[in-house]
């Protein structure tokens, strides 16, 4: 085993036994790969949280840790901003119009996933538009 | 003269009777298999014998199974020589080197990445990610969460956090 995958032992370890799916983890320039999809956004916080025990500043500058949630259309994601609403846009990038607004808290629901950072929504009042996934929390 | 006869005679019969004494192939064969099957580390392996000499073919688990089961085969009574055929399974193929995206995309998502977060500086060079300035504890996770999605080669935190 690598000094890295020494290092990181920890977070292997528990993304094995969280269940990730389409698991990898290699090595590239001395910079630790791990990537997957986590059945639930708990598990991808759980691997987030032992990361942050490891590197609580992130600064290490040796680990990209990759992980997305699986989640199929229908499923309802809750706004997960600070505080403010979340900008809802015409195209998948903050270059994009804004074509609505989910409040802070608001469940809406996931139309498709287009990228780890864009994901279709639409709000119960019927707007639809790409929302930036980081805060969406998966219910 | 006649003791000569005699004496070759008696050299046939002894050399007739010591090749009838040899165990026969399929016996040795049989004994192969038998210590085969007593050792795990020999699943897989088969032996055909002629003249003695044990042919051993299949796949096993790895190379110290393969000499397991030569020196197995070599043991048994009868045999003369092993020509050692087996097969061990390639090695894995090493994982697959990670995806990392190009610098135009990794500058289009750095640059929703930080949209929220202004006083965070992000460059992007070569797939490795460089942020500068600074941010609060509580963002920094939603920010290197964003980041790390992004499939950069590396990420270059240098944020002094408040």
């Amino acid at each position: 085993m690598s000094a890295l995958q020494d290092k990181y032992k920890q977070l292997i370890d528990a993304a094995n036994a969280a269940g990730i799916s389409n698991l990898q983890v290699s090595e590239q320039g001395n910079v630790l790969h791990i990537s997957g999809d986590a059945p639930t956004g708990a598990a991808k916080d759980q691997l987030w949280e032992i990361y942050g025990k490891i590197d609580p500043d992130y600064r290490a500058g040796n680990l990209i840790l990759d992980i997305d949630v699986a989640a199929s259309a229908g499923t309802k994601a809750k706004v997960t901003t600070d505080s403010t609403a979340l900008n809802i846009r015409k195209g998948p990038g903050t270059d994009q119009p804004i074509v609505g607004k989910a409040a802070h808290g608001e469940i809406v629901t996931l139309q498709n996933k287009t990228n780890e950072q864009w994901w279709l929504i639409k709000t119960d009042t019927g707007v639809e538009g790409y929302a930036y996934a980081q805060y969406l929390s998966l219910q | 003269m006649k003791v000569s006869k005699i004496l070759l005679a008696v050299f046939l019969t002894a050399a007739v009777s010591f090749i009838g004494c040899k165990p026969k192939d399929s016996t040795i064969q049989k004994n192969i298999a038998d210590k085969f099957a007593a050792n795990p580390e020999c699943a897989g392996a088969t032996a055909t014998v002629s003249d003695g000499v044990a042919t051993l073919t299949g796949e096993v688990k790895d190379d110290m199974c393969k000499n397991t089961a030569e020196t197995t085969a070599k043991d048994v009574k009868g045999v003369k020589s092993v020509v050692n055929n087996l097969t061990v399974p390639p090695p894995p193929p090493p994982p697959a080197a990670p995806t990392v995206s190009s610098d135009t995309a990794l500058s289009q998502g750095v640059t929703d990445a930080t949209k929220d977060f202004p006083t965070v500086k992000a460059t992007v060079n070569n797939g490795e990610i460089t942020v500068t300035g600074s941010i609060k504890r509580k963002d920094l996770t939603t920010l290197m969460q964003s980041l790390n999605s992004l499939h950069p080669a590396k990420i270059n935190n240098q944020l002094t956090i408040k």
